[in-house]
Order: structure tokens, then sequence, then C-alpha cells
């Protein structure tokens, strides 16, 4: 992807009253990208895309689309559009009065504009609701006239504020493989606001998580899973078992630490260098740890616990263990590969979690 | 299901029985007083169409029921242009204690019916408030006599008396309107103008015909206003009829002419009301 940023943020802070919703966002999302911001509900976000889109004003720093600065124009003469969180599905409209909307000034025909919405509808596969008003539409159907509404207009950026939010499991699964496809489709850029990891990790090229107003980290979806550079990103995407250590020394790009649990292990330094002494967080994905239900020849990288409560979720079971010298459990995660209906271990069983140490996360502790 | 029907009437009974003495019977009487002859003091009760074919000749009744359409219409549209803005000023723009202005706008309407068009005398009359005012100022040599007793000044007065019932529908259909409906117009290119236009307006439309409606119907048959501000010139339908009920003492022609004026605003209302439905069609 080329680095050619169709939206900038310099520096963005917003305050209400007291909150500050959004403090010193400062990154630039490309042209062409589907990008997601992410963060738990309250931090931030939609906050941050109304002002793309307009509709909050920043108390200092400048969004720029296209390279444009854009704090004196006004929403409706922004390159961009929105699909809000409701939908706002205009109700004394039919679907093609909604769709139609925002064409008032586009200079086509009658006819060229019927063409227009035809191809929309077809688009988002709404082909004969054209006549529907909005209040005989399912939430999946308003959802698809509120794309259609926003994309006929050829934005520069497509915002979408939780669009899936309202949506059950399954349509939204099927919507998020269509909004992919949608989006490769038209070339144009997404920037997509959710609270939802699993569904940011599905969508997106880049994601930008975001707590308290501050954007934590920018990377892909892979970048943020496999190599999170916070406590914060490492634990709110998936799950994260953590371990404190301490930088014993670092020679020959390899990384000693001693660690309350897992004993001192060694890790290849990343680019971030700690000095000596410095306090770190050792982390390691559940599904990376490899339970073993008879003590194994080979001690090392090896502890040693008892299995407690248990979670069976159908493709896999999640189980936490018990370790000596430590309260919190870990969580493990075994994919279910044969067909059993008895997946589930016995508590108090011991068993051995081995690792690998390049599954091993280390991130700074203060 | 007979059970139930019946134990839904009778849930309804007292409305149902309230609605049938208070609305149902006195039309009943009136529609078969309208089609006796009066008689001296006494009726003749045998069924006769004198009363209409009066109303149809003389052109004084239709010419003054035409006059009160005419003078509740311009009440109505004075009425709801007044109360739009109030209604969309304390929907959108109010952010604290709405329920204070909405309680505001109602205190004028805590005093008697009467003792306000009495106020609207006193502000309009020849040593009336505006006169005097504007004498004392010196912008005025003589007072202005075409403020009080003409058709001007009862819609100036009844205009003001209904505006409650005005700004209430209107602000409840505005209040209701979802506010990122506005934010998705100006999203797909509208300015705050057309906004209003597109979504804003269609959308308080049924607060807008409420409103109408609450003003209109009622005004047409005013007695009271014009007969105290009106003069003259200002005399409306109601008039004529409590005339007739009054001195005139000619009950079935009265009665006849309150059915006809009944009539006309039913069709008027049609009227507007398939006028409004149809540009809100035009607007989707
Ligand atoms: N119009 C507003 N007035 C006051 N506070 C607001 C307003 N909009 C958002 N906030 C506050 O700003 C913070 C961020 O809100 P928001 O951007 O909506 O978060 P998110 O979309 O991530 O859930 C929250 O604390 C919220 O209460
Ligand atoms: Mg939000």
């Amino acid at each position: 992807m080329s680095q050619d940023p169709i939206i900038s943020f310099q520096n963005v802070s917003k305050s209400f009253g007291e909150v500050k919703a959004v403090d010193g966002a400062n990154f630039e999302i490309n042209r062409g990208e589907f990008f997601a911001l992410l963060g738990p509900s309250g931090c931030g976000k939609t906050t941050l895309l109304r002002m793309v889109a307009g509709f909050e004003t920043p108390n200092s720093g400048e969004v720029y689309i296209d390279g444009q600065p854009m704090s004196a124009t006004p929403p409706n003469h922004r390159p961009v559009n929105m699909v809000f969180q409701n939908y706002a599905i205009f109700p004394h409209m039919d679907v093609r009065g909604n769709i139609a909307f925002g064409m008032r000034k586009s200079g086509l025909s009658k006819s060229e504009l019927d063409k227009r919405i035809d191809e929309t509808l077809e688009l988002i596969k709404l082909q004969g609701y054209g006549k529907r008003g909005a209040d005989e539409l399912s939430g999946g159907q308003r959802q698809r006239v509120a794309l259609a509404r926003a994309l006929i207009k050829h934005p520069k950026v497509l915002l979408l504020d939780e669009p899936l939010g309202a949506l059950d499991k399954k349509l939204r699964e099927q919507m998020q493989i269509e909004l992919r496809q949608l989006q490769q489709q038209v070339g144009i850029t997404f920037l997509f606001v959710t609270h939802d990891q699993e569904e940011a990790l599905t969508l997106s090229d880049r994601i930008a998580v975001m707590t308290e107003g501050h954007v934590k980290e920018i990377a892909s979806p892979a970048q943020l899973y496999e190599n999170p550079k916070s406590r914060f990103v490492a634990d709110f995407i998936g799950s994260m078992n953590f371990f404190q250590g301490e930088v014993i020394d670092l020679n020959n790009k390899q990384l000693s630490i001693s660690t309350d649990v897992l004993g001192e292990i060694s890790v290849p330094a990343s680019d971030s260098d700690y000095a000596s002494k410095s306090p770190v967080w050792v982390a390691i994905r559940p599904e990376k740890l490899q339970p073993v239900f008879s003590a194994p020849d080979d001690s090392s990288n090896v502890i040693e616990g008892e299995i407690g409560p248990s979670a069976y979720l159908g493709d896999r079971s999640h189980f936490y263990v018990h370790i000596e010298k430590r309260e919190e459990p870990v969580l493990v995660a075994l994919q279910n590969l044969e067909r059993s209906s008895d997946l589930h271990r016995n508590p108090f069983q011991k068993v051995w979690l081995k690792w690998s140490n390049a599954s091993l996360v280390v991130l700074p502790r203060n | 299901m007979k059970s139930e029907s019946l134990r839904g009437y009778s849930l309804l009974s007292p409305t149902l029985l309230a609605m049938v003495l208070g609305l149902a019977m006195p039309l009943v009487v009136l529609i078969t007083l309208s089609f006796w002859i009066q008689d001296y003091l006494d009726f003749i009760r045998t069924f006769s169409l004198k009363n209409y074919t009066d109303f149809f000749q003389k052109p004084i009744y239709i010419k003054i029921l035409f006059k009160s359409i005419r003078m509740s219409g311009l009440v109505t549209i004075a009425t709801v242009l007044l109360a739009y803005p109030m209604a969309y000023f304390i929907a959108f723009r109010v952010k604290h204690n709405k329920l204070v202005w909405l309680i505001l706008i109602t205190v004028p309407f805590w005093t008697s019916y009467l003792l306000r068009v009495f106020a609207w005398k006193i502000m309009l009359g020849y040593n009336g408030v505006i006169n005097s005012g504007l004498l004392s100022l010196g912008i005025l040599s003589e007072p202005l006599e075409f403020l009080l007793y003409n058709p001007t000044s009862v819609v100036i007065t009844l205009a003001h008396a209904w505006a409650a019932f005005a700004i209430l529908p209107i602000y409840v259909s505005l209040e209701k309107i979802d506010r990122s409906l506005l934010e998705a117009s100006r999203d797909l290119g509208e300015n705050v103008f057309m906004t209003f236009m597109r979504v804003t307006l269609p959308l308080s439309l049924p607060g807008v015909i409420a409103a109408s409606l609450l003003v209109f119907i009622p005004t047409v048959g005013d007695y009271v206003t014009p007969a105290l501000v009106g003069g003259p010139r200002g005399i409306m339908i109601g008039n004529i009829i409590q005339s007739m009920f009054g001195k005139a003492l000619n009950w079935p022609l009265g009665a006849a002419i309150s059915v006809m004026s009944m009539i006309t605003v039913t069709l008027m209302v049609c009227l507007f009301i398939w006028g409004t439905h149809n540009f809100r069609k035009r607007v989707a």
C-alpha cells in the first residue's frame, strides 16, 4: 500500500467540559485503506469520527482530508460520508428517496439518476426494495440503505460508526464479509469505528487502538495480535497471560529475563531495548501454551499446574490452570481437534504447560 | 371472544356514554331542529327544507360563513407561523429546563379567555396602550382608528388566544425528530436551510396539521372575540348563529346555519389534510 494519506490528524484534541474525549490524536490514514478505530466504549472513537465528518470541531489541532485543512469546512462541503450508528434512515422517504437524498445537486438527469440508484441498489443487494418505506426494512436492510446512500456520493472516505453493532451475530459475520468485499469493489477508504476487537481484526488493514482519548498503537491486525507494544493493547485484543519479570541482561541480541513463574528465559531482543533491571511483563497467548497430561521428559520451558475451571466453546476449550506461587490462574486454549463429547478436563488433574520462547512477548511494566 | 369484546365495551362505556350524551345527542337534536320551522314562540314540527333554502337564497349567510373561514384561515396561518419558531426554539435550542419554558408559554392561558380578549381591547383601543404609547412618543398626532373593531383585530386576538394550542403539538413533533437525521442530511450535502426544508419540516408536519386543526376548527365558530373586538365589520358566523338562538328568535334557522357551517368546516379540513398529504409525498 502506498503511503498516501487521505486523512491526517495533527495533534487533534477535543474536550467536553472536563472530559477529554480525544487527546492529541496524531496519525494518518492511507488512501484505499480499511482502517479501524478500536477501543472500549467511551474512549473517544465516535468523537474522532465526528470531527472528520464535521459534526464536532477540535479544540486544538487540525483534521486534513486529502491535504485540505477542514476546520472551516461545514459537514455538507466535506468529501466524506457517514453511516450512522443508528443508520438515520429518513422515515418520510422510501429506499430510493433515501438513496437519492444526497444527489439533489449532482447534475444528473432523472434517467441517469435512476440508473445510478439501480446500480447502487444492486451493489448492496437490495434490488426490488426501492419502493419500501423505512419502517418496512429489517436492521440489516436499513444498514444497507445507509451504506448505499453514502456510497452513491462517491466520497473520498466512508465513515462508519459501529455499523454492525445492532445486528445479530450471524448477520454481523455475513455483513463483515460483505463490507470487506464492498470496500475492495468500490476502492473507497473506509474509516470504521468498533469496540469489537474480533470485528476489527477481521475487517481492517490497520487498526488504531484507543483508550481514554489516546491512540495507544496503530498496526496491522497480525502485528497487534502477535506483537503488541503495550500491556493495554495485549490485553484488549484477544486474551493474554502476563508474568512479572525483570531484565537480567542483554547480549548477543538475546534478552535474558528472570520471571516469577516461568523461571529464567531468553528471548530475541526486539528493537525496543531494555536496560538491565528494568521491570517487564512477559506475556503469552492462551493458544500458545501447549498442555500435556503426563510429565514431559524435557523439563525446560515447562510449568506444572493443576486444572481449574474450564469452558467448552465448540471448536476449542478454555481452561484455567492453577500454578504454585501464582495467585492468578493461567488461561489455556486448546483446539478440539478430535470429535468427542468428553473434552472437559477433570478439575485437579495435573497438567504441564509447554511453550516456545518465540511465542513470548516482552512488554514494559511500570 | 365474545366476553372479551363485552369487557372492551364495558371498559369503554363511561366514555361511550359521555360521547353519546354530549356529542351525538345534541347533534341529533340540532339536525332535527334544522328541519323544523319557527312559529313565533313555537316550532312547526313537520319536515321542511325552508331553513336550508333560506340559507342558500339570502347571500348574507354564505358570505359571512366564507368570511369566517377566511378569517379563521388567517388566524390559523398567523398562529402556526408564530408558534413554529417558538416550538423550534424550545425543541432544538433550549438545552435545559424545557419544561419550564413550556409552562411559561402556558402562563397567559391561566387567565380567563374573556380577560385576554378584553386585554387586547385595551391594547388596540382608540385610547388603548398602542395608540397612547405612540402618541406620547410623538410618532402619531392622532390615534389610529384601524386597530380595533375590524377583522384584523379579531385575527390578532384569536391568534394570540390560541398560540399555546399550536405551540404544544408542533413542539412535540419537533422533539420527536431523531437528531441524527438532521446530521445525516448535512452529511449528504444539504445546508441548514435545505435540511430544514427536506427533513425537519416534513417530519414536523403532523404537529403542524394538528396545530392547524386545533386552531382552525374552534375559531370558525367563535363568537366572543368578534363580538368584543370585531365591530360590525368583524362579525363571524358564530355571531349570526348566536343571534338566531337569541334576539332573532329563529332556532331552526340557527340550527340549519350551524349544520351548514359544520359541513363546510369538515370539507375544508378534508381538503387541508389531503393537501398536506400531497405536500409530504412531493417532498419524499
Ligand atoms: N456531546 C457530548 N457532550 C458531552 N460529552 C460527550 C459528548 N460526546 C461524547 N462525550 C464524552 O466523550 C467521551 C468519548 O465519547 P465517544 O467519542 O462517544 O466514545 P466512544 O464512541 O468511543 O464510545 C465520553 O466520555 C463521552 O461521555
Ligand atoms: Mg461511539
